[in-house]
């Protein structure tokens, strides 16, 4: 061999290094990209890039073998005619003809009833222009996957502190002290977590994990405290139970920037018990969150107006105001709740000892207090009071799904939003810290459409297909108080369902409730598979036909870069790009990657050209836009007004003249203006120089504090982000959830609910966070179902998308059911037995590993690795679809029919999130003789025309040789 | 004469994998490669990597650790590997201590991987010659590289910045310093192999309290120390 310090790869071929942004997860991290004549040799993080610093992670590096995996299809396939569905009996058709064939499908519902279409999408991560097309074309009916995914965790903190985890904040971890981590949330934030978590370790920062399994991060946790699931908030009430009860709250803070001295008024007789009490005085026009409300002064012992200089309000006790209405500060409300709730009543719930909880109580008390930061940076809140230094009491959490993903999950994360600010943590150094364009007001302003008459043909749909309900007129339902969507978002049975629910979309399609729909297009979302609840169900309903022999759903779309089991179901299969192979805008529109210092949005640019007749999905959405002539799309005279996707993304303005577009970078005719300016005809051109990213760092002073920040505020209304550069109080008493509650009970001069929602809609609609069990715990016998089964999220492996990945399916080509020891001992089987789970909706066999990392009440196993047989461009006999399984099989979609409804989603009742971690199990070991692999089964999926060949036994991967020799 | 290595840390590994697919794709195109995939996308896919985590638990539940432990070739000075290759095709570098395989002498014959404790070897099934980790010899020692990218791949990719790279018998480089000061170890050193790659252990940071501490009197419940009077007796009314 060549002496390897002879050896330079930069001499060998023709070498190119290109940036562009990773979208192996959703984190989009920097990447560079190293060609060796035209194929791909390296990609590795970019160094400059601010997210990820030049690291990158397990998957990113895989990014060659998703590039040039056999799984990928490469041209526009229709199902032949007579082929039943399902069977993936396709033929290749061209562009124009699936362009053809979709323009005049679609027109045609455009013009008779928009509602007919639907538009669901995965984490795609474009629901800026997604969300704009079906705005455009008129449907209700469109959402992206984050009603199954974490909507709780974004709509229980934002609607409490303005602002929530992941893109639009975090904890700071380079000032914290203490890091609680609770439940799995290892894939969202994955590398900025990963580089944060170690550095802080490193600083001797403690990290404590809550968890019910000892997995990825939780390995270096200093300690983990197991938990039983669903029952966090339990752990987090009594925990704030003992702050109180120590008095370990920040005062000042409280008053200052919270609700918690304002007085709610406290009579359950009347028809506004529980609302805050609303002085009569001059209130600013247009405000969102008027300043008119009272404290109860300590010195004076009066009600007087919030923030009036030198007053000091009570945060506890009880008062009449002068007109004999009885009062309370809101915090003494939460004390009153919370005093139910003591550590030793969570104990038994929580599995955790009540003196555990005691001292996790202390220590985040006693850090908050002791161990505060004073940063000497002057800023000035927004009622003028000059500050010389910004406070900081470096107490910091993070969760996502593992809080998320069960029924209880909005009043629990409610919960963890009002213990982080009785602790003062909020958008200050060590604890919570926003992102752009993250503080908005409680709600963001945004709405649903607010009726059936805002669905109209021919016309785009009157309001945001998502949005923040702050009031019950803002549900978008009919006459009836019942849904006009058809995933019965925003509707009584979900009212603050901000994401959506993808996960009913399909049932309720299928079951013609509220109304059957013709066109299902589905965009990067394997409701076939994963993405699904009661997979095996959803599958039979995709292909179940009304008597006449028609498709209960007509006509299925599905666009996709990869053979996955959901391609096999449609009717057109339209073949998307790869990351490589086309342009991306990461929209402040949308979710950006900005950073605690300032907004950051980013762009993916070509870097190889598309395979075979892949087109990315922007562009069949710019396409088919201009075809239908949606009037975003379409200039005054009928002609088309984007060329393409990039020409749409420079030139597109919210409204005309508005000056705010997909990207907030180098805008302005010459680039010379952030967030808000003229589009810049090259502005993809200044991405490309500068790595393909925009980052604008906030002075100092407008770093911290923004909820108050008057600087700030200020500065983000000139710049587009908010409407109102007016505070935004955090709300440890929800009076939005009041209103809910006050309609449920009759209250509500405005709308109510069904009378088979009223009972739901008052127990859930708590003003104050409180702990119940799981819905679906609620309806099953814990004697034949006593444990839950969770997911975790492998690091290697984001959601199901790397099963085509030569390399990463090495890591994790099938998995395991994990389970304590002593669950296997008490039913029998051994480490490493086949198995079945089963839950009260189906069973799955697959094989068990014992684990000492798992409390004894839970079984989990690592996130859709299984596959059906032949998906994926796998072979017949892949692990993933022997040994592999997926536990989706054995949850249910909906809940038992009760009195509130035959068809309950199995839901958070607030938020419609998906209760993906609520399901109940038992286990026994499989019968002898039974067939070692995993069920249920499905018959192997084809390989479909215009993907590669079977790569066969041997796969020597070398850049620059590669696609030659094959 | 300088010894280059690895010093992972394992207080901050989370065993993300990033250094297991980093070092793959590096190496597969590179001087050490290809490294070939077995059943790439069937039933029990397996390749030759470099790298490798492996994860298992310590103790019982509830005091159970999980330790993430990526492991590669130790690079030792003493390496047992090199003496048995009848080919001479495993050798030490005597420039920067890295042991290296050269593919063109070895006939796959398997000594070095029965002589290494460590099982960091690996067979290329399709090639039938021995192949590990060169420490990215290609990067190290490739002038063209700028400082900062002049390191092996793994390194670079580290989410966690847990694998320290450079001369481990260079007492004032950042490898030396963190063996010394944090209680970086060998494996195995019984056997005499000396390893250059050291492991930094877990370290647990708690927090005491002390009752005092819990009972403050800037406490904020006094300012909230109200009682009503609402009519009820008192002593006052029936006392003297």
């Amino acid at each position: 061999m060549q002496d390897p310090v002879a050896h330079s790869d930069s001499q060998i071929g023709r070498v190119e290094v290109k940036e562009t942004t990773c979208y192996m997860c959703a984190c989009r991290c920097g990447i560079r990209v190293h060609l060796r004549d035209g194929e791909v040799r390296y990609i590795d993080g970019n160094p400059n890039h601010p997210l990820n610093k030049g690291v990158i992670c397990a998957k990113g590096s895989s990014g060659i073998m998703k590039q040039y995996s056999p799984g990928r299809i490469t041209q526009p396939l229709r199902r032949k005619a007579g082929a039943e569905r399902g069977t993936s009996e396709f033929e290749v058709i061209s562009w124009e003809e699936a362009f053809g064939m979709l323009t005049e499908r679609l027109a045609k519902l455009r013009a008779e009833d928009p509602k007919k279409f639907a538009l669901f999408t995965g984490r795609d991560q474009m629901q800026a222009l997604t969300g704009m097309f079906a705005k455009q074309f008129g449907t209700p009916n469109y959402a992206a996957h984050g009603g199954f995914c974490s909507v709780n965790m974004a709509a229980g903190l934002i609607y409490t502190i303005g602002g929530s985890f992941w893109e639009f904040g975090g904890p700071d971890l380079e000032r914290a002290k203490l890091f609680v981590m609770i439940g799995t949330a290892e894939d969202h934030h994955s590398n900025p977590l990963k580089i944060d978590i170690a550095a802080f370790k490193r600083r001797g920062g403690r990290f404590i994990s809550v968890n019910p399994i000892r997995t990825g991060y939780s390995a270096i946790a200093d300690e983990w405290i197991p938990i039983k699931p669903g029952t966090d908030g339990a752990l987090l009430l009594a925990i704030t139970n003992e702050i109180i009860k120590l008095g370990l709250y920040d005062r000042d803070f409280l008053v200052q920037y919270t609700n918690s001295a304002e007085l709610v008024i406290d009579d359950p007789e009347r028809d506004n018990h529980g609302l805050f009490y609303r002085a009569e005085m001059h209130i600013e026009e247009g405000c969102f969150d008027p300043q008119n409300k009272l404290w109860w002064d300590r010195e004076l012992n009066i009600a007087i107006s919030t923030h009036t200089p030198g007053v000091e309000p009570r945060l506890m006790g009880s008062y009449t105001l002068d007109d004999g209405t009885p009062v309370k500060p809101a915090f003494q409300l939460l004390k009153e709740r919370v005093e139910q709730y003591t550590p030793e009543w969570a104990a038994p719930i929580t599995g955790i000892p009540a003196e555990t909880i005691r001292r996790l109580a202390h220590e985040m008390g006693v850090t908050a207090r002791d161990q505060k930061i004073e940063l000497p940076i002057p800023w000035t809140d927004c009622w003028d009071n000059e500050h010389s230094s910004v406070t900081g009491n470096p107490v910091a959490f993070h969760a996502m799904r593992g809080m998320a993903a069960h029924s209880n999950g909005f009043q629990t994360i409610r919960a963890l939003g009002v213990l982080m600010t009785v602790l003062g943590t909020i958008d200050r150094p060590g604890g919570f810290r926003h992102k752009a364009p993250y503080p908005r007001p409680i709600p963001p302003c945004p709405k649903p459409p607010h009726g059936p008459e805002a669905v109209q043909p021919n016309t785009p749909l009157d309001g945001m297909p998502l949005g923040w309900p702050a009031k019950p007129e803002d549900l978008f339902v009919n006459g009836d108080g019942e849904a006009v969507r058809i995933d019965k978002a925003f509707s009584w049975e979900y009212p603050l369902s901000v994401h959506g629910l993808m996960h009913n979309v399909i049932t309720n399609a299928w079951r013609g409730d509220p109304y059957p729909i013709d066109t299902l297009l589905l965009f990067m979302a394997n409701m076939a598979w994963n993405s699904s609840m009661n997979t095996s169900e959803v599958r039979k309903m995709l292909v179940d036909k009304q008597p006449n022999g028609e498709y209960k759903i007509p006509f299925l779309v599905v666009c996709d870069t990869f053979a996955s089991e959901t391609v096999a179901f449609a009717d057109l299969v339209l073949p998307d790009t790869s990351y490589l192979e086309r342009h991306d805008a990461l929209s402040m529109l949308d979710r950006p990657i900005s950073e605690y210092d300032g907004p950051v949005d980013a762009v993916r640019i070509p870097i190889l050209p598309p395979k075979g007749e892949c087109k990315p999905f922007q562009e069949v959405l710019v396409e088919l836009g201009s075809r239908l002539k949606l009037p975003a799309f379409t200039n005054a005279d009928g002609s088309r007004k984007y060329r393409d996707y990039p020409d749409l993304i420079v030139n597109y303005e919210t409204s005309p003249g508005s000056g705010i577009g997909f990207l907030a970078g180098w805008r302005g005719k010459s680039g010379d203006k952030v967030l808000k300016g003229e589009p810049n005809p090259r502005q993809w051109e200044m991405y490309a120089q500068n790595g393909c990213v925009f980052h604008h760092e906030l002075p100092r002073s407008y770093q911290y504090m923004r909820n108050w920040n008057k600087g700030y505020l200020h500065w983000a209304r000139a710049h587009g982000m908010v409407r109102y550069a007016e505070p935004i109080t955090l709300h440890l008493y929800s009076e939005v959830l009041q209103k809910f509650r006050l309609a449920a009970q009759g209250k509500w001069p405005g709308r109510q609910p069904p009378e088979r929602l009223r009972q739901r809609v008052e127990t859930y609609f708590d003003p104050l966070p409180f702990f119940y069990d799981p819905l679906e715990t609620q309806v099953t016998d814990p004697r034949r179902y006593p444990l839950n089964a969770l997911t975790q999220r492998p690091m290697a492996m984001y959601h199901s998308w790397d099963s085509q990945n030569a390399w990463l399916r090495q890591i994790h080509s099938h998995n395991y059911l994990f389970i304590n020891p002593s669950v296997g001992l008490t039913n029998g089987f051994g480490d490493g037995d086949w198995i079945w789970v089963e839950s009260p909706h189906g069973r799955v066999r697959c094989m068990c590993r014992f684990s000492e990392a798992v409390e004894p009440g839970t079984v989990w196993t690592w996130n859709a690795i299984g596959k059906a047989a032949g998906a994926w461009g796998l072979g017949a006999n892949a692990d993933e679809a022997r040994k592999g399984f997926l536990l989706n099989h054995v949850i249910s979609e909906e809940l038992p029919p009760c009195d509130a409804g035959e068809h309950l989603s199995n839901s958070d009742p607030i938020t419609g999130q998906a209760a993906w971690f609520d399901v109940r199990v038992r286990v026994y070991k499989a019968a002898e003789g039974e067939e070692h692999i995993t069920s249920p089964q499905f018959a192997s999926m084809p390989r479909l025309p215009g993907q590669d060949k079977p790569r066969g036994k041997w796969q020597a991967y070398m850049a620059g040789i590669f696609g030659k020799k094959s | 004469m300088t010894q280059f290595a690895l010093v992972i840390d394992l207080n901050v590994c989370v065993g993300c994998h990033a250094c297991v697919t980093s070092c793959k794709e590096w190496n597969t195109s590179g001087w050490a490669g290809p490294l070939a995939d077995q059943n790439p996308y069937d039933g029990s896919p397996t390749g030759t990597f470099f790298n490798r985590v492996q994860t298992f638990e310590v103790g019982k539940f509830p005091q159970t650790e999980t330790v993430h432990f990526p492991k590669s070739c130790l690079h030792c000075e003493e390496p047992p590997c090199v003496p048995v290759c009848p080919t001479g095709a495993s050798y030490k570098r005597p420039d920067n201590g890295v042991v290296l395989v050269d593919y063109d002498k070895c006939i796959g014959c398997k000594y070095c991987s029965w002589a290494c404790p460590y099982g960091a070897r690996e067979l290329d099934e399709l090639q039938q010659v021995m192949k590990k980790c060169t420490l990215c010899i290609d990067r190290i020692t490739d002038a063209k590289l700028s400082d900062r990218d002049r390191k092996p791949s793994c390194v670079l990719a580290c989410p966690a910045s847990a694998r320290l790279f450079g001369d481990v018998h260079d007492p004032h480089s950042a490898v030396s310093i963190a063996i010394r000061e944090r209680g970086g170890y060998q494996l195995m050193p019984e056997w005499g192999t000396q390893p250059s790659n050291h492991y930094l252990p877990r370290r647990k940071t708690v927090l005491h309290i002390d009752p005092d501490e819990l009972t403050r009197i800037d406490n904020p419940l006094r300012k909230e120390d109200l009682t009503d009077y609402t009519g009820e007796e008192t002593l006052d009314d029936v006392a003297w």
